[in-house]
C-alpha cells in the first residue's frame, strides 16, 4: 500500500513558507561583517529542512536549488568562507525564487525558470568561486593537522572582559574516549550554546572549548546524550588575551539558575541534570587538569548534513535550547564579533565595536517580543465567527443599554436590588465588549515585518546606510486597521528613507553617523495608538514650505505654527510640482496618506527639526467598530457627528453671520469666514429652529478645509457601534452608517467629508423659502405623515 | 381552449414560467387589491413602528429601523404603487423579507392569508400599462372569485426603480 502524500503538502508548503519567512528574517538582522554563527546555522537549517521536504515530496526543483543554497552556507557556516553582501544579496534572491517555485507547487503560479537558473548559476559561482580562497586567519579555518600552538588557541577562542560581563564564560570540556563521530555530533550539539572547538590533550584525550553564556550544568546536559557524563570534566577557563583584563568576573547568565563559578580559574559543578537517563548518579566530575596545547581547528566535514544531532536539522528541543537561542542572540553577536575582530588584528577596528554591538543588541532586542509571541498557543477561527460574535456582543450591550434606561425610569428605592443587578449586569457587558473586541486585535508586527526587507533593498538601491529600528512591535490593533495602514506606512517610511535620510558622505559632512536610523514604532496612548516613523535626516525646512504653500496659492503666514506648516505637505499636488532639496517628494501622495489615515478615523501630524530629522506621528482609534461621536438632534431626528473631526461648537452671535448676495451664508470664527452648511436643508429635513442663532454649530474639519454644520442642538458625547447601511440598503450621500441608540432606535452617522462636499455644492440659503420645490414638498408631506 | 399556434407557443411559455410559480404564497391588501408573493421570501412580520426617516429618499422609502441590530429598509408599497389610504397606526404591518441575504421591509395595508396555489389556480398577465411593470408580475390567480396578483418581490425589489440597492449593481 502507499502512502498518498498529497494529504501532507498543506504541512510541507505551509512549513516551507514559515521557514523562508524565518530565513528572511534572520538574512536581513545577520551583520555582514561579524555574522553570528547561530543565525547562520539557523538559516542553514531552514534550507536544509526545505531541501528534505521538498526531497521527499517530488519537488525536485525546490530541493535542486535549496541543495546549491545549502552547499554554499555551509561554508559560509563553517567558516570556509567570509559573508559577504554579495551573499546575502543571493541569498534573499534565492528565497524568492524558492518561494516562487513553492507558490507555484502550492498555488499553480507560474515560475519563472530563468530566474531559477540565474540564482542556481549564481549560487553555484559564490560557492566554487571563493572555495578554494578559505579566509586567512578566520578562527576555524580548516587546518587538519594540530598546531601545537597555544596562541592559536587563544586566538580563536577567548572572552574579552566585556563577554565576560555579559555572562560568557570559556569553558573547557576535557572528554572521556570518544570515537570520531561522536565527537562530531558532541561539537554540533555544543554548537548550539556557543561556539565550539576541539583540541586533543597531551593524554591522546579530546576536550572542548565552548563559549557560551550558558552554564556548565546546561554542557553537561547536553553532552549526557553521547557520552557518560561523570566522565566529563568541566573547567571554567578563564584565557584572555594578555590585553585583557583576566580578573574581569563573570556574573551569572540570566536564565542560569544554577551557581555559576565565579572564580575564572577553576569550577566544581554539581552533576546536577537529576533524572537524566544515561546518569548513575556517581558523585562530582572530576576537578578539570590544566588546559591542553594545541587548537584542532573543526575539520566540519558535513555534520550537519548526517543528521545525527539530537536537536538538528530544525526543530529545537521545545525548552532548553531554544530558550537559550533567544537569550544567547546578544552574547552569541558579541561573540561572533570579538573573534572577527581578534582575528582580523586591526585595531582601528575596535572602538567601532562596542557601537555596532549595542546597534545589533537594541535590533535584536525590538525582535525579542514577536519571537515569542508566535511561540504563544492560539486556534485559527474564521474572522466571519468573531465578527459575529462582535455583531452579536455589541446587540447585548445595546440592549442592556436599553434594559438600564428603563431601569432608571424606575423608583430607585422600591427596585434597589434590581437596579443593582442591572448595574452589574452593565459592567459585566463592558467587560465582555473588551475581550471580545481584543480578539480581532493583531500585533503590528503584521505590519512591521515587511517593512525591513523593503528599506534595506531600497537603501541599497539609493546608495544609503539605513538601519531599521522597530519598537513596539506586539502592540495590538484591529485587523481591519491593520490591513488599511499598511499602504500608508509603506508611504511614509520609503519617503523617509528617499527623502528623509542624507546620503552617507553627506552625513558625514554634517558631523552624523554614516548609518541613518529609521525608527518604526507604535505604542497605545490612552484610547488610541499611536504608530510613528521617525528619521535621522535632514528634516522639513520651515521656510521652504512656506515659500512653495505661497507659490502653490495657499493661504500662509509667517506666524503660523511648526505644526501647521508642516501640514501644509498634505495638501494635495503640495511639491509635485518641482523638486524642492531638502522637501522633494514628501508630499508626494502625502495627501492620500492623510485621506486614508483620515477615513480610518485617525489623525496624523509631523514633528520635526531641521538637521535632525522627522517624526510623522499617526494616532488611530483602537478599532473600526466603535467611534467616539457627538450626537446631535434635528427636529426629532438624532445623528452622529464623528468627534475627531469636531473641532468646536458653538452658537453663533447674530453679528458673526454674513451673507453673500444675501444667500451664501457664512460665520465669522476668531478671524476665518467658514461656510455654513444647514442639515435640515441639506437633508430636506423641516425642522423649527432655522436661525444659527437658535441652534449650535459645529466647526468641522474635512479634508483641510473648516466649515460649520448647523444643527438644532448637541444632544450628548458618546461611543457608538457602526453598522453599515449597505448590508441591506445602499450608499446614502452624506451618511457614512447607522449606529442604534440606546433607546433601540436607528440614528444616522454623518460622512463629515461628504456634508463639507455637498454643502460646497449645492446652492441654498438657511431660510424656509428657498425650498419650495417638488422634492420637497413630497418629502415633507411622508415625513408628516 | 382554441389559439392559434402562435398564441400557444407564447402559452407554452407563459405555462412554464407558471408551472414555476406554483407554491405556497403569502397573500397581503394594498388598497382593494390582494397580492402575493412567495412565502419563502417573507422572514417575519411585524408592526410598524419608529422609522429612522434618511435624507432625500423618494417617499416611498420610509427609512431605516432596527431589527434586532440590523438596520433595515422599509418601503412603503402603498406610495410605491399609489394605493389605498396612507395611515400608519398599530394595525399596519410590515413584511420583513429575506431576499438573498438583504433583509427589506414592505408596509402593506394588511396580511390575508398563506395559500397554496398549483399550475391550475394561475393565470398569465395580459399586456397592461400600470405603475409598475408587468415583467414583476409572475401570473394571477383566482382564489374564491378574487384575483390574486403575484409579485416576483425579489426581482422587483432589486429593480432600479425601487432604488434599494445601489446603482452599480445594475
Amino acid at each position: 500500500m502507499t502512502v498518498d502524500m498529497s494529504q501532507f503538502y498543506e504541512v510541507f508548503f505551509d512549513e516551507a513558507e514559515e521557514l523562508l519567512a524565518e530565513a528572511e528574517r534572520l538574512l536581513l538582522g545577520i551583520d555582514v561583517a561579524a555574522p553570528d554563527v547561530e543565525q547562520l546555522n539557523a538559516i542553514f537549517r531552514a534550507a536544509h529542512s526545505i531541501k528534505g521536504g521538498a526531497a521527499t515530496f517530488g519537488f525536485m526543483d525546490m530541493a535542486e536549488i535549496t541543495h546549491v543554497l545549502e552547499n554554499l552556507l555551509d561554508k559560509i557556516r563553517k567558516q570556509e568562507m567570509a559573508l559577504t553582501n554579495e551573499h546575502v544579496d543571493a541569498f534573499l534572491a534565492a528565497k524568492d525564487v524558492i518561494k516562487m517555485q513553492l507558490d507555484g507547487h502550492r498555488h499553480g503560479s507560474d515560475v519563472d525558470a530563468e530566474q531559477v537558473n540565474d540564482i542556481s548559476a549564481t549560487l553555484k559561482a559564490l560557492s566554487e568561486g571563493q572555495a578554494a580562497v578559505p579566509v586567512e586567519a578566520a578562527p576555524a579555518a580548516t587546518a587538519p593537522q594540530a598546531s601545537q600552538d597555544t596562541a592559536a588557541q587563544v586566538s580563536a577562542l577567548t572572552v574579552s572582559a566585556d563577554e565576560q560581563a555579559k555572562g560568557i564564560q570559556l569553558y573547557d570540556v576535557g572528554l572521556p574516549e570518544v570515537t570520531e563521530k561522536d565527537l562530531s555530533n558532541l561539537k554540533d550539539e555544543l554548537a548550539l550554546l556557543g561556539e565550539v572547538a576541539d583540541y586533543q590533550r597531551a593524554d591522546n584525550r579530546h576536550a572542548l572549548l565552548v563559549k557560551t553564556d550558558s552554564s556548565a550544568d546546561d554542557i553537561v546536559s547536553i553532552c549526557s546524550f553521547i557520552v557518560d557524563p561523570d566522565a566529563l570534566v568541566i573547567q571554567v577557563s578563564g584565557t584572555a588575551p594578555a590585553t585583557e583584563a583576566v580578573a574581569a568576573v563573570a556574573p551569572a547568565a540570566p536564565e542560569e539558575t544554577a551557581a555559576a563559578p565565579a572564580d575564572p580559574g577553576y569550577g566544581f559543578f554539581d552533576n546536577g541534570q537529576a533524572g537524566k537517563p544515561e546518569e548513575n548518579s556517581s558523585g562530582k566530575p572530576a576537578v578539570a587538569e590544566e588546559m591542553g596545547y594545541g587548537l584542532f581547528a573543526t575539520d566540519g566535514q558535513d555534520q550537519q548534513e548526517e543528521g545525527y544531532g539530537f536537536f538538528a536539522p530544525f526543530k529545537p528541543h521545545p525548552d532548553a535550547p531554544k530558550a537559550q537561542m533567544i537569550g544567547d542572540e546578544n552574547a552569541a553577536a558579541a561573540l561572533s564579533k570579538a573573534t572577527a575582530d581578534t582575528a582580523a588584528t586591526v585595531p582601528a577596528d575596535a572602538p567601532a565595536a562596542p557601537r555596532e554591538e549595542r546597534r545589533a543588541q537594541a535590533r535584536r532586542e525590538s525582535d525579542k517580543p514577536s519571537a515569542q509571541n508566535t511561540e504563544s498557543s492560539s486556534i485559527r477561527v474564521g474572522i466571519e465567527k468573531v465578527d459575529q460574535l462582535i455583531n452579536l456582543v455589541g446587540e447585548l450591550v445595546i440592549t442592556q443599554a436599553m434594559i438600564e434606561q428603563r431601569v432608571n425610569a424606575l423608583d430607585p428605592v422600591e427596585n434597589e436590588a434590581l437596579i443593582n443587578s442591572v448595574s452589574q449586569l452593565t459592567r459585566n457587558t463592558r467587560d465582555l465588549q473588551e475581550s471580545v473586541m481584543s480578539i480581532r486585535m493583531m500585533p503590528m508586527d503584521f505590519v512591521f515585518s515587511r517593512f525591513p526587507r523593503m528599506v534595506r533593498d531600497l537603501a541599497g538601491k539609493l546608495g544609503k546606510k539605513v538601519e531599521f529600528v522597530t519598537n513596539g512591535a506586539s502592540t495590538e490593533l484591529d485587523k481591519s486597521l491593520i490591513e488599511r495602514i499598511v499602504d500608508p506606512l509603506t508611504h511614509l517610511v520609503r519617503n523617509s528613507v528617499d527623502h528623509g535620510i542624507e546620503k552617507p558622505e553627506i552625513r558625514r559632512e554634517l558631523g552624523k553617523s554614516e548609518i541613518g536610523t529609521l525608527t518604526l514604532s507604535a505604542a497605545h496612548k490612552g484610547g488610541s495608538i499611536v504608530i510613528e516613523v521617525t528619521d535621522d535626516g535632514g528634516g522639513l525646512n520651515r521656510d521652504k514650505i512656506l515659500a512653495k504653500a505661497a507659490s502653490n496659492g495657499l493661504p500662509v503666514s509667517e506666524s503660523m505654527s511648526d505644526t501647521e506648516v508642516f501640514s501644509l505637505i498634505f495638501a494635495p499636488g503640495f511639491s509635485t510640482a518641482e523638486v524642492v532639496t531638502d522637501v522633494s517628494g514628501r508630499g508626494v501622495g502625502m495627501d492620500v496618506v492623510k485621506r486614508n489615515i483620515t477615513a480610518m478615523g485617525g489623525n496624523i501630524e509631523i514633528r520635526s527639526a531641521l538637521g535632525y530629522g522627522t517624526t510623522i506621528s499617526i494616532s488611530l482609534p483602537l478599532t473600526l467598530a466603535i467611534l467616539d461621536g457627538m450626537s446631535v438632534s434635528l427636529d426629532k431626528s438624532i445623528y452622529v457627528v464623528p468627534l475627531n473631526l469636531i473641532i468646536e461648537t458653538l452658537q453663533p452671535r447674530a453679528e458673526d453671520l454674513k451673507t453673500v448676495t444675501g444667500e451664501g451664508l457664512m460665520v465669522h470664527v476668531r478671524g476665518e469666514y467658514l461656510p455654513i452648511i444647514a442639515l435640515h436643508a441639506l437633508f430636506n429635513h423641516p425642522t423649527e429652529i432655522t436661525d444659527p442663532t437658535e441652534g449650535v454649530l459645529l466647526i468641522l474639519e474635512a479634508d483641510g478645509k473648516k466649515s460649520a454644520l448647523f444643527v438644532d442642538r448637541l444632544v450628548g458625547q458618546q461611543q457608538v457601534v457602526i453598522k453599515s447601511l449597505e448590508t441591506n440598503f445602499k450608499r446614502i450621500p452624506g451618511v457614512s452608517g447607522a449606529t442604534i441608540m440606546g433607546d433601540g432606535s436607528v440614528a444616522l452617522i454623518l460622512d463629515v467629508p461628504a456634508i463639507t462636499q455637498m454643502g460646497q455644492t449645492t446652492n441654498y440659503v438657511t431660510g424656509g423659502s428657498a425650498f419650495a420645490n417638488q422634492n420637497y414638498s413630497n418629502l415633507k408631506n411622508h415625513i408628516n405623515a | 381552449m382554441s389559439t392559434t399556434s402562435e398564441m400557444a407557443n407564447q402559452g407554452n411559455n407563459a405555462v412554464s414560467a407558471l408551472k414555476m410559480a406554483a407554491g405556497e404564497y403569502l397573500t397581503f391588501v394594498l388598497g382593494n387589491e390582494q397580492y402575493g408573493i412567495e412565502i419563502l421570501k417573507v422572514q417575519e412580520i411585524r408592526g410598524y413602528d419608529a422609522v429612522t426617516q434618511i435624507a432625500n429618499m423618494p417617499a416611498f422609502i420610509k427609512g431605516v429601523i432596527n431589527l434586532r441590530g440590523k438596520i433595515v429598509p422599509i418601503v412603503d408599497l402603498r406610495i410605491k404603487f399609489n394605493l389605498g389610504k396612507i395611515e400608519y397606526n398599530e394595525f399596519t404591518v410590515v413584511i420583513i423579507l429575506n431576499l438573498n441575504g438583504r433583509i427589506v421591509g414592505i408596509v402593506v395595508d394588511g396580511v390575508s392569508d398563506v395559500r397554496e396555489l398549483r399550475e391550475e389556480h394561475l393565470r398569465e398577465v395580459p399586456a397592461l400599462v400600470t405603475r409598475i411593470d408587468t415583467k414583476y408580475i409572475v401570473g394571477l390567480a383566482t382564489i374564491e372569485q378574487e384575483m390574486l396578483i403575484l409579485v416576483d418581490i425579489e426581482k422587483l425589489m432589486s429593480s432600479s426603480e425601487m432604488e434599494l440597492m445601489d446603482a452599480v449593481i445594475h
